[in-house]
């Protein structure tokens, strides 16, 4: 018997030769992707490796060679599949003049003004046109223009600079799913465009300025603010959502000029969503606080860090420690927040919590990382949203939830409104707030006929629910391979959120999806794994507002917006003393604190933040913080120091670090609110997408943007007939005024009012029953 | 081409309000022969048959109400609008005149006819009579009727060997 030929190759990989290089890949693979996994470059514009082929700007052509015989015509390497023994030449005299020819056609209409063009010295065109391109112009006919388009307050154009590549048109298409870009005219006169004229609506449109190849999208906030070589790259996080994208923090003598992503196939792969690329403009908005200030006989005045932390440690030490409530914000760094639980022993007071925005403590649920990570929501064959917008929640989880869709994955959702997705949803169950724990009992009902045994405490209510179709064909779907349940953040802070992720975890269970809580705030994982939570016998974040204590602790909270319920808030904290760490010093903080710490932001300090997958990402100081302001954790350590409390005696941040300690809290599993019968009309409340932070309702650019909806009270057509409302302009609610929207988005019975806008921050909280008349 | 800016008044438009049941009809028809996945295939028939429905031209509400009627993304159909030169995406004269000036009849006095078509009308290839009679397409292309030049089509309908008493006659029937 012979020798069998040796077959080197793994199966589905072929061998290829690039510029004399052997090589293998997968079988379906570009040349372009075998020559960049080997560093072979080779000059393109319409090639992305995230987006779909084109094909259409030519500047990758290639020499071939197959079975030993040349190909006729060069190839473009972005599309054209390697074969086995191919070979492939990128620098041959045949395909540096393929490549120059392109070239000078792609430059025929460019115009030659790099010197004001924002994208000089960081532009592809201009890399591959010293590369590849003649030194000289041979063209002397007129040069075309075209008419730029407004696309908003994010996004810059000047369109004469475009070179058809069409990678924007493909991003809004593919990866936004908004397709709200496309190719206007034809031929020589092919123009990309809106045509109807509209600002770009997607919460993703920064990306399309990466995506560009040349200067015709630019950031349109940093606008002529500074060239590329003057900026100093610093990698960061971002903090307005738990996601964690990885960033690039652009600065210049320790100010954030911009931000850009930074690669991280888990996380946000090559994306950054505008809430994070566009928040930076919010570090310096006209409050920010520059130096420590003391409210001395109702009059604000700046003091020195030594007089300030000695008030706050007078104020601190004035009441008892059951009679100080501590409230932090739940993007705190884990260092900041684990400096709180000492504060908080050192001074005897259990009440501490992050939770500033969550109703419903009758589980005692804090954050948990996702079961399902969020990189593998993409692979999912079926997911059930629980009171998710995703796409405004975390919006490159939902970019993940896309993907899946568009390879066929179907998107249940059970919502206190028709949330706006950008992909169809396999089902939806709309319901007001009050029933939306009714619904999901219908899909539980569903579970337990297909087999699922249900868990004692939620078993009655359970078996009183009735399923319909579509609940057996979601709990079908979520059965069928690989699948996540999503709890979203208009169900963690929901009045019954204790139902709802009961609910949602027994769903989970039974059709074996993973369950994924998003954790509300860009720490609450940190923070929960810390115990910036109640000590024994402690007060939540809203029975300490509930039962007033004698004097707070704000850490990077902003009354009234952060708190779930901002009259409460605003309540407790006007008659007790108030120690507040905080980066701003807006009206109302003033109007309750009596000290305000000014401290540094994330992209100013030095700290951790724990991501939905459970990553604890350290990043370091990328940006100076303004004046005086220092960082949280050094305030702290001063404050502590001062008032001599233990465990504050570490000289750095390595000697903090080491200090800290992982106190995990035992939820209570299985306890539930009490559900009232629902009746009347009550709130929806969300958090608008560009409002979640104190920083991003600063950040003017993004509040100017149309996905920031002016307030408004949105109720259905229906509705607003049995309210007496119809034709009515405007409404009053408790004691705002706020204008009507009819929106057929909304449920019977629900009223959709967004919080933590200056008119809507202190109406009663979510899920409260509220009236709402003509005014 | 610059944007038009109507956005605001197209975002909310009811495609069964705006389209006629006729062309509604003709769009249902032109959709049956394609896979039920690629209703974008009979963008240009809807289109055309929206055109129609207008007497020649298409609006941004006419564009957006066939994309929402087909459930396409809107900016697929201001693609194809703006791409065929046989779909107006301006207001246009209800009678589509098209003179052929491609080669053949060219060589067979095409130029003449155009000149006294502009002279007689008082416009100029690719405008439309103030009346709104009549447009003169610009630049035809061949229209596939050498064997008779010159030609030209006239709402679609062909008309060839054409001679000026010719074009005149068919002119002064135009309503």
């Amino acid at each position: 018997m012979s020798a069998q030929p040796a077959n080197h190759a793994a199966p589905d990989l072929l061998n290829v030769e690039i510029d004399g290089k052997p090589t293998q890949i997968r079988k379906g693979a570009m040349i372009i992707e075998a020559a960049d996994a080997i560093g072979v470059a080779i000059p393109r514009f319409c090639y992305h490796r995230k987006l779909p082929i084109a094909a259409n700007c030519r500047m990758c052509l290639v020499e071939v060679e197959m079975g030993g015989k040349p190909m006729p015509k060069p190839q473009p390497a972005c599309a054209t599949p390697v074969a086995e023994g191919m070979k492939v030449r990128t620098r041959s005299d045949a395909a540096l003049k393929f490549q120059k020819d392109v070239m000078e056609f792609l430059l025929i209409n460019h115009p030659l003004d790099c010197p004001i063009c924002d994208q000089g010295g960081e532009c592809e065109l201009q890399d591959v046109a010293l590369g590849y391109g003649r030194s000289v112009s041979r063209y002397t006919e007129r040069k075309r223009t075209i008419a730029d388009e407004n696309l908003g307050s994010l996004v810059a154009t000047e369109m004469t600079r475009c070179i058809q590549c069409t990678r924007c048109v493909r991003f809004t298409s593919e990866i936004a799913g908004t397709y709200e870009l496309g190719g206007m005219s034809r031929g020589d006169n092919l123009q990309i465009g809106t045509y109807i004229g509209k600002t770009l609506e997607t919460e993703l449109s920064g990306n399309i300025i990466d995506v560009c190849p040349v200067g015709a999208l630019t950031n349109k906030p940093f606008q002529y603010k500074a060239r590329a070589w003057e900026l100093v790259a610093r990698p960061s996080v971002a903090y307005h959502d738990a996601l964690g994208s990885n960033l690039w923090l652009h600065t210049r003598r320790g100010e954030v000029l911009r931000t850009v992503p930074r690669d991280n196939e888990a996380i946000n792969e090559c994306w950054l969503s505008d809430r994070d690329r566009y928040s930076h403009e919010g570090l310096y908005a006209a409050d920010r606080l520059r130096a420590p200030e003391v409210r001395r006989n109702g009059q604000w005045q700046a003091t020195t860090w030594d007089d300030a932390l000695a008030v706050a440690a007078e104020a601190l030490r004035s009441v008892p420690g059951g009679e100080l409530g501590i409230l932090a914000h739940p993007a705190t760094t884990d260092e900041e927040g684990d400096l709180l639980v000492r504060l908080a022993r050192g001074l005897g007071s259990p009440h501490l919590d992050h939770r500033l925005r969550q109703l419903d403590f009758a589980d005692g649920a804090a954050a948990q990382p996702f079961a399902l990570p969020a990189a593998e929501v993409q692979e999912v064959r079926a997911a059930l949203l629980v009171g998710s917008d995703l796409r405004r929640e975390m919006p490159l989880l939902n970019h993940r939830l896309h993907q899946a869709v568009k390879k066929g994955a179907k998107v249940y959702a059970v919502n206190p409104a028709r949330f706006d997705f950008n992909y169809r949803l396999a089902g939806e169950a709309i319901t007001a707030p009050q029933a939306l724990a009714d619904a999901l009992l219908a899909l539980a009902r569903a579970a337990v006929a297909e087999g699922a045994g249900a868990p004692a405490a939620l078993a009655e209510a359970i078996n009183a629910a009735a399923s319909d179709e579509g609940d057996h064909a979601a709990i079908a779907a979520l059965k069928s391979g690989k699948a996540v349940v999503i709890l979203g953040e208009a169900a963690v802070t929901h009045p019954q959120a204790s139902w709802l992720r009961a609910l949602a975890r027994f769903i989970a269970q039974a059709t074996g999806a993973g369950y994924d809580e998003l954790p509300v705030g860009a720490n609450a994982v940190g923070l929960a794994r810390l115990g910036v939570l109640p000590g024994n016998g402690g007060l939540d974040a809203q029975a300490m507002l509930a039962q007033p204590r004698q004097a707070y602790v704000l850490y990077g909270a902003e009354p009234p917006h952060d708190f779930a319920d901002g009259a409460a808030a605003l309540k407790a904290l006007r008659d007790a003393r108030v120690v507040a760490f905080s980066a701003f010093a807006p009206p109302a903080l003033r109007e309750v604190a009596d000290v305000i710490l000014p401290i540094a932001l994330l992209p100013e300090t030095d700290g951790t933040l724990v991501n939905v997958d459970g990553l604890a990402q350290q990043v370091r100081a990328g940006a100076k913080a303004p004046g005086e302001a220092r960082d949280g954790w050094k305030v702290l350590r001063a404050l502590g120091g001062l008032m001599q409390l233990p465990s504050f005696e570490f000289d750095d941040l390595a000697g903090l670090r080491d200090g800290i300690v992982a106190r995990p809290a035992a939820p209570r599993e299985g306890r539930l609110a009490p559900r009232p019968a629902a009746a009347g009309l009550t709130r929806l409340a969300t958090w608008p997408i560009y409002r979640v932070d104190a920083v991003l309702r600063r950040a003017g650019a993004l509040n100017a943007h149309p996905l920031n909806r002016a307030p408004a009270v949105r109720v259905n057509a229906d509705e607003a007939q049995r309210l007496g409302l119809a034709g009515a302009a405007a409404v009053r609610v408790a004691d705002a005024v706020l204008p009507l929207v009819v929106d057929p988005a909304v449920p019977d019975g629900a009223a959709w009012v967004e919080a933590a806008q200056d008119s809507t921050a202190t109406l009663p909280p979510y899920g409260a029953a509220i009236t709402v008349s003509k005014a | 081409m610059k944007a038009t800016g109507n956005y605001e008044q197209v975002r909310h438009v009811d495609p069964l309000a705006v389209l006629s049941e006729h062309t509604r009809h003709h769009i249902d028809h032109w959709v049956a022969k394609f896979p039920p996945d690629r209703k974008r295939s009979a963008l240009i028939q809807a289109l055309f048959a929206a055109q129609e429905q207008n007497q020649g031209y298409l609006t941004d509400e006419l564009i957006t109400a066939v994309a929402r009627y087909l459930d396409l993304p809107a900016i697929w159909a201001y693609e194809v609008a703006s791409f065929y030169s046989m779909l107006e995406t301006r207001p246009v004269g209800r009678n589509n005149v098209a003179i052929c000036t491609n080669i053949s009849c060219w060589l067979n006095g095409a130029e003449d006819i155009v000149r006294h078509c502009e002279r007689k009308l008082g416009i100029k290839l690719g405008e439309s009579t103030p009346d709104g009679r009549v447009y003169l397409k610009r630049e035809e292309e061949c229209i596939a009727a050498c064997a008779c030049a010159p030609a030209m089509t006239v709402n679609g309908h062909y008309h060839e060997r054409l001679t000026i008493e010719k074009v005149d006659e068919i002119l002064d029937a135009l309503k």
